[in-house]
């Protein structure tokens, strides 16, 4: 049978307040080609096209979406269909009126980023000053009665606070937290150097998330995103190309998952042009990786792929320089030294390696470099 | 019943919703960043678990429906069946 997406994440805009040099937004996103965002109504058209095709899960996401101001009535319309809803937001500047009215409206659910334990942290992280702000819309999601997932993105200058993050967590009565090890597309390709963890960070965080599980229970669901450049074999990214999941863009290209965009040997089509029945079902983007029929050797022939669909593509483009290849993760693959390097090259370095902060100016600067 | 036979009344955790599948022609439970998919029986559990019901009295309900009273088939079923979803936080047990 042929797969029917489940999960769509919207990107309604690519403007964000926050400036986070591990963003995984397009390195471009201040360029023409996420220029003019889709209207309310495309996107309703859209929302409504992905339930046809079997979505459920709906994120709201960006850059910043509370910076759309029809963000209720997205919210409105896709509760109408039956999409579970899910908010994925900085909280910069959210009040207990907007989240009151999103509830209204049908959110289901609240994710809201955090750079760091502490103020000096997370804004440091951040780029721009949001802990005050972040706090205060944990607390109002809490008294709104909203599901609330605390999300950070860990890396070298925050995993060492995994476990204050944990219980900043369990103090709001957030039902998860999300740690994700940066994953290392877009802006965290950029920034791969001054992001990178050490083994010794991780394998010490990783103590802790073991213990807190154990003294948590389900009070406080721990996800833990792996550091895939840590691992032995690669993840079972999106799991699979086209399987389940769709990510449309704030100008409305269609893409596979939300890095697929910088694979430039692919053609990305967009709902103004095609129906997303036909964009998933046919188009090169969607159908040139689906299934194992395109996978090389060591994948071919390997037990795993059931299990990790040969990694990512992504990684393999922006890594290995051909997204057909297998995953430069997998210890089986022949590119693994590049993924090794990176690893070793954070466990010479002495002190901090400066990053850039995502934020439009640097994105044409880097855009105009090539 | 519990096993100190205090009436125990499942409930949905308010972050999951019981939700159509129309495209696979099933119902599901949606949560945050997950789902579960359900059979016809799991759906019928999950729709008697009104808050009000207990366990016990939602065994009873599904043995009239299908002449299976005292068996005890149902209660395991329906024990187990809340108790995977309470293991993963979508089910709590209230009185």
């Amino acid at each position: 049978m042929d797969p029917k997406p489940l999960w769509l994440l919207a990107e309604l805009t690519y403007k964000c307040p926050l400036q986070c040099p591990y963003c995984s937004n397009p390195l471009d996103f201040a360029g023409p080609r996420f220029k003019r965002e889709l209207s309310t109504e495309e996107w309703y058209r859209v929302f409504r096209e992905a339930k046809a095709l079997g979505v459920l899960q709906l994120g709201l996401s960006g850059g910043e979406p509370t910076l759309r101001g029809d963000l209720e009535d997205l919210v409105r319309e896709a509760h109408e269909l039956g999409l579970y809803t899910s908010l994925i937001t900085s909280a910069y500047r959210l009040t207990k009126e907007r989240l009151a009215a999103l509830k209204a409206a049908g959110l289901d659910h609240v994710q809201i980023s955090i750079q760091g334990a502490d103020a000096e942290l997370s804004d440091a992280v951040a780029g721009t000053g949001s802990y005050g702000d972040k706090i205060a819309a944990y607390h109002y999601t809490r008294e709104l009665g909203f599901p609330l997932t605390v999300n950070v993105v860990l890396h070298r200058r925050n995993l060492h606070q995994v476990e204050a993050l944990i219980r900043l967590a369990e103090s709001l009565g957030a039902e998860r937290i999300e740690l994700a090890n940066t994953q290392f597309y877009g802006w965290a390709l950029h920034n791969r150097a001054a992001l990178m963890p050490t083994r010794a960070q991780l394998d010490d965080a990783w103590r802790v998330v073991q213990r807190e599980r154990a003294r948590l229970g389900t009070r406080l669901e721990i996800v833990w995103v792996l550091p895939d450049y840590h691992e032995q074999y690669p993840k079972p990214c999106m799991g699979g190309w086209a399987r389940a999941y769709m990510t449309v863009t704030p100008a409305g290209e269609v893409w596979p998952c939300h890095a697929a965009g910088r694979i430039t040997t692919l053609t990305f089509e967009n709902v103004r042009a095609h129906p997303l029945a036909w964009i998933w079902e046919h188009s090169e983007a969607f159908t040139r990786f689906r299934g194992d029929a395109w996978m090389p050797e060591p994948c071919r022939s390997c037990p795993r792929k059931t299990q990790d669909f040969g990694g990512c593509r992504c990684q393999a483009f922006l890594v290995a320089g051909d997204a057909g290849l297998t995953d430069p993760v997998c210890s089986l693959s022949p590119h693994r030294h590049l993924i090794d390097a990176a690893v070793a090259e954070v466990e010479r370095a002495a002190g901090a390696v400066e990053w850039t902060y995502r934020a439009a100016p640097a994105s044409r600067a880097l855009a105009a470099k090539g | 019943m519990t096993a100190a036979g205090r009436p125990s009344v499942p409930r949905l955790h308010p972050k999951a919703r019981l939700q159509h599948d129309d495209v696979r022609g099933r119902d599901v439970l949606l949560y945050p960043e997950g789902l579960v998919a359900l059979n016809p029986t799991g759906a019928e559990i999950l729709e008697l678990c009104d808050g009000v019901r207990s366990v016990a009295e939602v065994v009873a309900t599904l043995e009239r429906r299908y002449g299976a009273a005292g068996e005890g088939g149902v209660e395991r079923d329906v024990t187990a069946f809340l108790d995977g979803l309470a293991a993963k936080g979508l089910v709590t047990y209230g009185s």
